[in-house]
């Protein structure tokens, strides 16, 4: 596992997310009203659509396209759709966000 | 309270349908406020009771009307005692007592005792083969019997006496039916509507003697006939008790609760008593004790809200409505369906083909509704009872139903019950008929439950008319389509008004606020919500609240429509459709410079352009320099024009002109949905007003104000508002109709349907004849309006983010 910095907390807002560029893929940052922290990859299991432009509630994002609910602890699509995202680990120092990307074979 | 270490213990007595839903209902709101044990007299764990008659027809299973095994009680930690009959409340002590002599403690009770058949008070109502028709151990008792065949006779033809006859019929008994009225389903059913529905039933093979009064049943050892006061008698091997029930309140009354015909309750479903709350059958509201479902679960719904500490719903009373349940038969009546003094009537009959159907009216309201052989229109209309609506408009085809449903999967929002199985009810999620009705007898009741579980109408929402067809078609009775008074969604038990009603009268200016303020249960909302609620709150104090983007859908946070594959478009404004050709140069050029896919005239008289990437939003703004023309937002969104009396050789009036200055004086309004007007210069209408939410038509003296028009999923012509002379009442007419439009309609209503609502006598009274009203209802409009900026000039400037670019790029 290799740590990156993404930005400060009060970048992403409440309620909703951001994106991130990496070797991995487009990754959504998405925070919850709470301030709890999420990092999922950024493709809806149904078609593909950019779930950092969701309504995030409790553990759930709504996806923008087709309203698709996904649990972003598991990543799993919530009945009854069917489906699954990649989550990542995050961290956060201070103010600083970090993001877990499994180490690249090079 | 102090004593941590113990939960409350909440003591429920009756594990039936009311008392069970109460408990589902409370642990939805607070699964841990108590340790709650159930008791209930029968043997079995909740079932669905208005089941009981496929059971007996020999359609079902008992196991397939369970609705919570035993399995769910212990998931949620509930004591369930079946076979277990309460026979003390000890108010004193409390604790209750049960007929084994089991003390068990409570802080609150809740009774859910039901009710009991009613036995006609006859010489011989005890001899064995007499029954009741109640409960499953009555089932099990007539299913046993009747394997004998013989002779059945049913007292009583009502609801359940007809289900009975049914049942015993399809077990090969030869059944009568009595009555001492003239026909059967006095309750339910007029004289004609009776007559029709005797022959049905008749050609069923079961008879009826009617106008006839019991006067004993006839036996030594068992029962062998019924006599009647006029001296005639009928063999009969069983004889069926269907005259009536009786709540269950012996209980209440014996520890000291007020009663009546039931257990006396206040608004909040509570007793005498404030630790005792009673529902379902059992009690008696306002007057009134109910016998159907529907209203039980609402009185569930909101002793439950008690129960779990948030005090804040009131139970106000029920209409109700009642289909019955017997295969091949349709009937629907609600409210008044006799009519009488100072009523109207509306009927159809075509006896041929078995259908009748009646609506009766007070004025313009309609106040019964009595259909039978046909009953698809029966909630359609049963809404407008329910709300006292206003009729006038649609009184040509009341008895008809909504028509000119065209083919875009909204043909069958009346036939939902005639399709077949494999039928696509649900276009978006690919669901079908049979699913959705399998998915209901499971044990759903809602719509909110089948979308959740089904994803049918939980898109685009264009066909929950027909689910909630279905639902009404499966469940009968129990099926209760209050619209008007749905919750805004899962988050909440409050209806769009209450919460509107709730953030005016408490100054609530965030959707923070509101959802604090209303106990939301899910604190950060949901899809639906988060968005209705933010534009509650801006409508009431466009001046002191402030915009939430994070109660925003995409579109109206990135200020641009976003596409299937996650790119943008841009509609930036034209005003009335007229541009110039340096506008149409610095366009091109954004577009060429900027390689954007593809440029498209839109059905709105401008300029899309397609296939942008979010990062580039902000700089594509900059270069076209022209205001965003809001194509993404329950907005004001085009002003059409024609060509108008400056070129055109029919144009009467400058409709080019009054298009660009309408749209300067609305841009910029949001709205519970998109608004669109046009303006045609002469009748020939090319600008195609009467099909949109305001439109006008130039005519040699003026202009006529046409309102309430859609264009889109479901045509609707506009209605013609007024008549006047001049550009500036046209402006100021529309303003205060769009106003009273944004203050009044619920969030994703468009004009069309909430005209319908409404009732266009209701808009005129407050937008032409009160010359007050509408200047003030115009200057609220120009004072929210005032309060908006361009948000691409925002965007621009830096005062707006819309988060355009990444939040960083980690590079490996
Ligand atoms: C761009 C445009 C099609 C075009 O290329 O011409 C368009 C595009 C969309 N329309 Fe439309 N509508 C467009 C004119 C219309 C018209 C014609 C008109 O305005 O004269 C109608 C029928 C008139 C009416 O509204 O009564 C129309 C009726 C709809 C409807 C159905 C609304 C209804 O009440 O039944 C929807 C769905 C909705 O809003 O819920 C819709 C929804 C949409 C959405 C926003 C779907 C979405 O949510 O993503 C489309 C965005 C496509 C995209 O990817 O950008 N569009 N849409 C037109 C933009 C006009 C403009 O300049 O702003
Ligand atoms: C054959 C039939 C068909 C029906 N069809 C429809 C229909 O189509 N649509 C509709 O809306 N409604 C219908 N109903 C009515 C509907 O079933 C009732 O309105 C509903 O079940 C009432 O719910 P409840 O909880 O008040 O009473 P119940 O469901 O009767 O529950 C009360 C429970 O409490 C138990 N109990 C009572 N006293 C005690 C005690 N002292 N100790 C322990 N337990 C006790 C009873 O045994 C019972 O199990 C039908 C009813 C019948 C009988
Ligand atoms: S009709 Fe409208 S919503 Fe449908 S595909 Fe065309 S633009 Fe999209
Ligand atoms: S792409 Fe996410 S719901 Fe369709």
């Amino acid at each position: 596992m290799e740590w990156f910095p993404l930005g400060r907390i009060d970048e992403v807002p409440l309620g909703g997310g951001r994106y991130v560029e990496t070797p991995a893929g487009q990754i959504a940052v998405l925070c919850n009203e709470a301030g709890e922290l999420f990092a999922v990859h950024n493709r809806c299991p149904h078609r593909g659509g950019p779930l950092s432009e969701g309504f995030v509630s409790g553990k759930t994002v709504f996806c923008p396209l087709h309203n698709w609910q996904i649990d972003l602890e598991s990543g799993q699509a919530l009945p009854p759709d069917q489906g699954c995202v990649k989550t990542f680990p995050l961290k956060t120092e201070g103010e600083e966000i970090w993001l877990g990307l499994p180490e690249m074979q090079s | 309270m102090g004593n941590k270490t113990r939960k409350a213990r909440l003591v429920v007595i009756g594990n039936g349908m009311a008392g069970i839903r109460t408990v589902e209902e409370l642990l939805k709101m607070a699964p841990d406020l108590y340790e709650i044990t159930v008791f209930g007299d029968e043997p079995h764990p909740n079932y669905n009771r208005i089941l009981l008659t496929p059971v007996l027809a020999g359609e079902m299973r008992l196991e397939e009307t369970i609705l919570n095994d035993h399995d769910w009680y212990q998931e949620h930690g509930i004591t369930l005692r079946t076979g277990c009959l309460v026979t003390q409340i000890d108010r004193v002590r409390r604790q209750v007592i049960t007929a084994q002599g089991e003390k068990v403690p409570y802080d609150r009770v809740l009774i859910a005792t039901g009710a009991a058949a009613a036995l006609a008070p006859i010489p011989g109502n005890d001899l064995p083969g007499v029954y009741s028709y109640r409960d499953m151990r009555d089932v099990e008792a007539l299913t046993q019997v009747s394997a004998d065949g013989g002779e059945a006779v049913i007292i009583g033809a009502g609801l359940l006496g007809l289900e009975v006859a049914h049942g015993l019929n399809a077990r090969g008994m030869q059944v009568t039916v009595v009555h001492r009225r003239a026909w059967p389903l006095d309750k339910q059913l007029d004289a004609r509507g009776g007559a029709l529905l005797r022959q049905a039933i008749e050609a069923r093979g079961i008879r009826f003697l009617m106008e006839r009064e019991s006067a004993a049943v006839l036996g030594t050892d068992r029962v062998e006939g019924l006599q009647f006061q006029d001296g005639s008698q009928i063999p009969a091997q069983i004889v069926v008790m269907t005259v009536g029930i009786r709540p269950r309140i012996a209980l209440a009354q014996a520890a000291g609760l007020a009663c009546e015909q039931g257990i006396l309750v206040s608004d909040t479903l509570q007793t005498y008593d404030p630790r005792i709350y009673a529902v379902g059958e059992c009690v008696q509201h306002r007057g009134m004790t109910y016998g159907l479902v529907a209203p039980l679960f609402e009185q569930a719904k909101v002793a439950a809200n008690h129960l779990a500490e948030y005090g804040r719903m009131r139970y106000q009373g029920s209409v109700t409505s009642t289909k019955l349940k017997v295969t091949g038969i349709e009937l629907f009546s609600a409210g008044d369906f006799l009519g009488g003094e100072g009523t109207e009537e509306l009927t159809l009959l075509d006896a041929h083909q078995g259908i009748y159907k009646k609506v009766v009216l007070q004025g313009d309201t309609i106040t019964g509704i009595l259909l039978y052989g046909d009953t698809s229109i029966g909630p359609w209309l049963f809404e407008y009872l329910r709300d006292k609506n206003n009729v006038a408009s649609l009184r040509d085809h009341l008895l008809f139903g909504e028509t000119h449903l065209g083919d875009a999967g909204h043909a069958g929002v009346n036939q939902a019950a005639r399709l077949a199985d494999s039928a696509e009810i649900c276009g978006c999620n690919g669901v079908s008929k049979g699913q959705i009705v399998r998915a209901i007898r499971d044990g759903l009741f809602t719509l909110e439950e089948v979308r959740k579980c089904t994803k049918a109408s939980a898109s685009c929402g264009s066909c929950t008319g027909l689910v909630e067809q279905l639902l009404v078609s499966t469940l009968g009775g129990v099926y209760d389509s209050s619209a008007r008074k749905k919750a805004l969604c899962g988050c909440t038990d409050y209806s769009h008004q209450e919460v509107r009603d709730a953030i005016r009268k408490e100054k609530l200016l965030s959707v923070r606020d509101v959802f604090r303020y209303l106990d939301w249960r899910h604190p950060g909302g949901c899809a639906t919500c988060r968005p209705a609620v933010n534009y509650y709150v801006r409508t009431a104090w466009p001046a002191e609240s402030k915009d939430d983007p994070s109660a925003r859908f995409i579109n109206e946070r990135a200020h641009a429509n976003i596409q299937k594959d996650g790119t943008y478009s841009v509609v930036p404004r034209i005003y009335g459709g007229v541009t110039t050709p340096a506008e149409l140069k610095r366009i091109a050029e954004v577009a060429e410079r900027h390689a954007v896919p593809m440029v498209k005239f839109t059905g709105g008289q401008r300029l899309d352009l397609l296939g942008v990437r979010k990062e580039k939003l902000p700089l594509i703004w900059a270069e076209l320099d022209m205001p965003s023309g809001y194509a993404y937002g329950k907005a004001l969104r085009t002003v059409k024009s024609c060509v108008g009396k400056e070129f055109c050789r029919f144009g009467v009036q400058d409709s080019t002109q009054l298009a660009i200055d309408l749209e300067k004086n609305l841009e910029r309004m949001w709205a519970p949905h998109k608004v669109k007007l046009g303006a045609s210069g002469c009748p020939r209408n090319c600008a195609e007003s009467t099909i949109k939410d305001v439109g006008v038509i130039g005519v040699d003296s003026g202009w006529e104000i046409y309102v309430g028009g859609n264009g889109g999923m479901k045509v609707r012509a506009a209605d013609l508002l007024a008549k006047v002379k001049t550009e500036a009442e046209v402006i100021q007419i529309s303003k205060a109709f769009l106003q009273m439009y944004r203050e009044d309609a619920q969030y994703l209503e468009r004009t069309a349907p909430w005209v319908e609502r409404v009732g266009l006598e209701q808009i005129k009274s407050r937008v032409i004849d009160d010359l007050a009203q509408r200047v003030e209802l115009a200057e609220r409009l120009d004072f929210a309006i005032a309060q908006e900026k361009d948000p691409w000039a925002e965007a621009v400037s830096g005062r707006l983010d819309i988060h355009a670019a990444p939040l960083r790029r980690v590079s490996a």
